[in-house]
């Protein structure tokens, strides 16, 4: 016994002195490399098959980028630690440019950063930056996903034969709630008879709520089911297993569903990853506000799986050529899922109106409510 | 086995023999959970050898990330406070041998508690009456969240770890149900969020320094329950509970009572915690407040062996070790689980270090000296 703790002291001495001689043991600056250093910050995991890695596969990417080095920090939540990790990233990194990428980044903790390091470009995920309320030096930047759920709703609808598909989607807000819409316009537009069934979780990750979603939607006949929650792991998975089709979401979970996969809608940060940091090394100056879909490159579907039919090829092929010209998909009469007309006869809603930003509604097709 | 019982003599006394028992018993205390942490920092010295990693790097990184700058020492000091706030929770409920988990869950409803009386009010009454109601508000949410479980465990002996710990659950749920539905401000569309707090409302921060009040208040508070435990009948009368509730009960003691009372105060504190990440950091009440704070301060509890005064500088230590982690992230390429193993390794070295007290070989001799 006392041989242990003698030998444990000796460990301990050891190790004391380590701690004890840290602090001169150099610099904690590092020396500010030659070219661009960019911030990225993740509330979560960088390889939980959806959210996170989708910008985590962008950094790696923009790691390539000759001149530009990239620092990065997972697991952050969104309280004051994101602040002093923004500050952090200036003050030991020498960042110029730093990308939150979760909502409860922006508003307080990017936009305190935001004024109190004014040389410091600051750029949030999915934010709503308004220039009357929000320093210049931030800004907000977003992929329009729904385009790509569109026409994952396109292939989807020429799929299905029950003519009942699944959604499962983590909380009722604007974001999530323009997925569902789009699938749903996308189901709608090649197959009018087909519905959309809406099952919220509560919460961004929730695995065993998920797959008890898909499984009661498996249960009630729906034969495609897609989501939007943070990994769509499990959807993708539970849904093979039941011997039904799904689309993915976020980035690509083919691999997880070789006989029931159809197509998924993925982002790709990297386009405007790589932009930025081109604009910031030339000396120019960042968008604010900046926004694009498949006409920017911003983002793209998954390859087709085994489940995806030459019709639904076909057709969503040809929805992302229009897309990619920019054309516009939602038009009136669009109707809620209580009947009252959100788009009037005629118009036509551009692809940019921050409108489809603001979706606080389910389309007519959706079955399910938001409270 | 605490420090308290190899004490044969408590209280004031001039015996010089009862005085160097008193200061062997000090340096026990302080000597094992030192040797704990150092014995964690070696284990985790060979985890990082085994994955090439120079431990070195990291203790140095870990050093200035947490403490070598004045920058670092703000970023530490800043996380510092809610753990105080949230090891006290733990802390209290321990001198009663009551085990509370889900000071998260009082921290959350504290915090709501905090925003939601303040929405009818604000920019009616002046901010020298709102914010003593929404601070009065938060530790009266979090008391009744806590003192819900003790009064459980007195009249339906429902074990306190496990219901406090379901209680956060349910305390997630409240939050998301209003936050989501009925008091839903428009202003944010992707992150569900109560109306925001006037700026008038905030808390700032102590002068020179970019931390906010909420770290005094929380060192005076623990200064508090110190007194509380030490030097009050209540205490007393806790502690006696805590070292034999029978013997507690045959002496008259009104356990039941006390046991409420203590969890109360400890929900009290915690609610403390999600008042000051409301009105210091985020300006409303959202999911942001269920952030870990809770659960970290169970550890801090822990390695200040629940005492109140040990908590404020274990809370420093821990708040340097988040504040460090971003630093290893990014100069180390390493997880950010990293320092979580090292955190479950201290944690668990101090759980075995508790049967080395009294077993110091040299404190041991030099007692029955």
């Amino acid at each position: 016994m006392s041989e242990f703790l003698l030998s444990r002291r000796t460990l301990l001495k050891s190790a004391a002195a380590g701690v004890v001689a840290a602090p001169f043991a150099g610099p904690l600056e590092r020396a500010a490399a030659a070219g661009l250093t960019i911030g990225i910050i993740y509330v979560g995991p960088r390889d939980d098959f959806g959210w996170n890695q989708a910008h985590a596969v962008a950094a790696v990417e923009l790691k390539k980028v000759p001149g530009v080095t990239v620092v990065e920090e997972e697991n952050v939540p969104e309280t004051i630690a994101v602040q002093k990790t923004m500050e952090s990233m200036i003050k030991l990194d020498g960042a110029k440019l730093i990308f939150a990428t979760s909502f409860g980044y922006f508003d307080p903790h990017m936009i305190e950063m935001a004024k109190k390091y004014p040389d410091v470009e600051f750029r949030h995920a999915i934010g709503l930056w308004q220039k009357d309320k929000h320093p210049m030096n931030a800004g907000s930047y977003y992929a329009y996903l729904h385009q790509a759920h569109y026409v994952d709703g396109i292939a989807a609808g020429l799929s299905t034969k029950t003519n009942k598909l699944g959604f499962i989607a983590a909380k009722p807000i604007s974001s999530v709630l323009q997925n569902i819409n789009s699938f749903t316009m996308g189901v709608k537009k090649v197959n009018p008879a087909a519905t959309v069934q809406v099952i919220f979780t509560g919460d961004w990750a929730l695995p065993v709520r998920e797959a008890e979603a898909a499984n009661a939607l498996a249960d009630a006949g729906c034969d495609v089911v897609t989501c939007h929650v943070d990994s769509p792991k499990v959807v993708v998975e539970t849904a093979e297993k039941r011997g039904i089709m799904c689309c993915g979401h976020n980035a690509s979970q083919a691999s997880l569903a070789p006989k029931g996969f159809i197509t998924g809608a993925e982002y790709k940060w990297a386009t405007i990853y790589k932009n930025f940091a081109e604009l910031l090394t030339k000396g120019q100056k960042l968008p604010n506000f900046e926004r694009g879909g498949y006409d920017k490159d911003y983002v793209q579907n998954t390859a087709f799986g085994a489940a995806a039919s030459e019709a639904a090829r076909k057709a969503a092929t040809a929805a992302i050529a229009d897309l990619k010209a920019n054309k516009p998909y939602v038009a009136g009469e669009l109707k809620d899922n209580k009947g009252a007309v959100v788009v009037p006869a005629g118009k036509v809603v551009d692809n940019y109106d921050v409108f489809l930003e603001t979706t606080n509604y389910l389309v007519e097709g959706v079955v399910g409510s938001i409270n | 086995m605490t420090a308290e019982s190899a004490t044969p003599v408590r209280g004031r006394t001039s015996d010089p023999e009862a005085a160097r028992i008193r200061l062997l018993t000090a340096i026990e205390a302080v000597i094992v959970p030192v040797g704990a942490v150092a014995l964690a920092a070696a284990l985790f010295s060979v985890f990082l050898l085994t994955l090439g990693k120079s431990p070195a790097t990291f203790f140095e990184l870990l050093w200035r990330g947490g403490f070598g700058t004045a920058f670092s020492w703000q970023n530490t000091l800043i996380r510092t406070a809610p753990l105080i706030f949230t090891a006290l929770c733990v802390a209290i409920p321990a001198r009663l041998g009551l085990m509370v988990i889900g000071g998260e869950g009082a921290l959350v409803i504290g915090g709501f508690a905090a925003a939601v009386v303040a929405l009818p009010v604000m920019g009616v009454l002046p901010a020298w009456i709102v914010t003593p109601l929404m601070f009065v508000a938060a530790a009266l949410a979090g008391a009744v969240w806590i003192g819900f479980v003790g009064w459980l465990r007195h009249v339906r002996a429902v074990n306190e770890t496990i219901a406090s710990l379901l209680m956060f659950y349910i305390a997630v749920a409240i939050l998301n149900f209003f936050v989501e539905g009925p008091l839903r401000s428009p202003a944010d569309p992707n992150k569900p969020s109560t109306t925001p707090l006037d700026p008038g409302l905030m808390v700032g921060s102590i002068p020179g320094m970019d931390v906010h009040w909420g770290l005094v208040v929380g060192v005076v508070v623990a200064i508090l329950a110190h007194l509380l435990m030490s030097r009050t009948t209540f205490g007393f009368a806790a502690r006696v509970t805590g070292g034999n509730v029978r013997a507690a009960r045959a002496q008259g003691l009104p356990v039941g009572r006390l046991m409420v009372a203590a969890c109360a105060l400890a929900g009290a504190t915690a609610g403390v915690a999600g008042y000051f990440e409301v009105a210091a950091v985020l300006g409303k009440a959202n999911a942001s407040l269920i952030a870990g704070y809770g659960f970290t301060g169970i550890l801090v509890s822990f390695l200040a062996r629940h005492n109140p005064l040990a908590i404020p500088p274990v809370a420093v230590l821990f708040g340097g070790l988040a504040a460090a982690g971003g630093l290893i992230q990014r100069r180390m390429g390493l997880p950010d689980a990293s320092v979580q193993v090292l955190q479950g390794l201290i944690f668990l070295i101090i759980l075995v270090s508790e049967t080395i007290y009294g077993r110091v070989p040299f404190l041991t001799a030099e007692k029955r000296r």
